[in-house]
């Protein structure tokens, strides 16, 4: 991050949810659309080189977003978020499933919940993932995504105080 | 079948046990007396415990000793450090087309 906006991320392994809190300077109108509106999703959502190709999304409750994470090789990981709840520019929650090119989802996927808040022009947006598995973490982060990351290790004694 | 490390620390005992082992190698029978659970109980955490890879066996004469696994700890924190990764990455992103988006409306 490379301003002082808020940007962090917990896990917490008890209760296998992530949380992802952050800030952006931007009014909440825009930050929601850039959340729900798939022409602004598709040019954020995939962290580069890759990219998000959206190919069918409702967002309403009942509806879906469909789309592929694509290398610049062209290989594709397709994956499928069903809209579950909505209350406009405050909270949506999605369920999230890796899924084959024809829309088949691969369950169990993790339960989305996404908050949205503004203050001083400031727009906070809180997330919060559980996931049934480590499994489905584990695939997650072996989406390509593994390339290009150096991972700083924590030590043992901080993961064990975590943990206790 | 292949365990979730998740489910093995899910449960106080067995994050209790993990700490002990964390510090030395312990028998089964030192391991239990720090706990109210039966024998059979500490036996079966140890043993999901190992089908978790996360804690390793050795033999030393009758004794077998329990250790944690320390690079299989670090991987979980290794594989989380990536997933926060990717999230930066993407709000950085993010970021930088929100401005992009208010300087066009201006």
């Amino acid at each position: 991050m490379k301003n002082n906006l808020l940007f962090d991320f917990t896990v917490d392994k008890t209760t296998k949810t992530v949380y992802v809190n952050k800030e952006f300077t931007a009014d909440i109108s825009l930050v929601w659309d850039a959340f729900t509106k798939q022409e602004i999703l598709d040019q954020w959502w995939a962290p580069k080189p890759w990219a998000s190709r959206t190919k069918t999304m409702n967002f309403e409750v009942g509806g879906k977003r469909f789309y592929a994470m694509v290398s610049p090789e062209g290989e594709e990981h397709w994956s499928l978020q069903k809209y579950t709840s909505i209350s406009p520019k405050s909270n949506f929650k999605m369920l999230n499933a890796f899924a084959d090119k024809e829309e088949h989802p691969d369950l169990p996927g993790s339960d989305w919940d996404l908050n949205f808040s503004e203050k001083d022009g400031i727009t906070k947006v809180s997330i919060s993932i559980y996931n049934d598995s480590l499994d489905r973490m584990e695939k997650m982060i072996e989406m390509g995504f593994k390339e290009g990351f150096t991972a700083t290790l924590g030590s043992l004694e901080t993961l064990l105080a975590g943990l206790s | 079948m292949r365990r979730d490390i998740f489910q093995a620390i899910a449960d106080p005992t067995r994050r209790a046990i993990i700490a002990l082992i964390a510090l030395q190698a312990m028998t089964p029978n030192a391991i239990a007396e720090n706990f109210n659970s039966t024998r059979q109980a500490v036996s079966k955490h140890l043993r999901i415990l190992t089908e978790c890879a996360l804690v390793k066996q050795e033999q030393h004469g009758r004794e077998i000793y329990y250790s944690l696994e320390i690079e299989k700890m670090k991987e979980i924190d290794k594989w989380l450090e990536q997933y926060r990764k990717i999230w930066e990455t993407r709000f950085d992103q993010l970021d930088n087309l929100l401005s992009i988006i208010k300087t066009n409306k201006k």
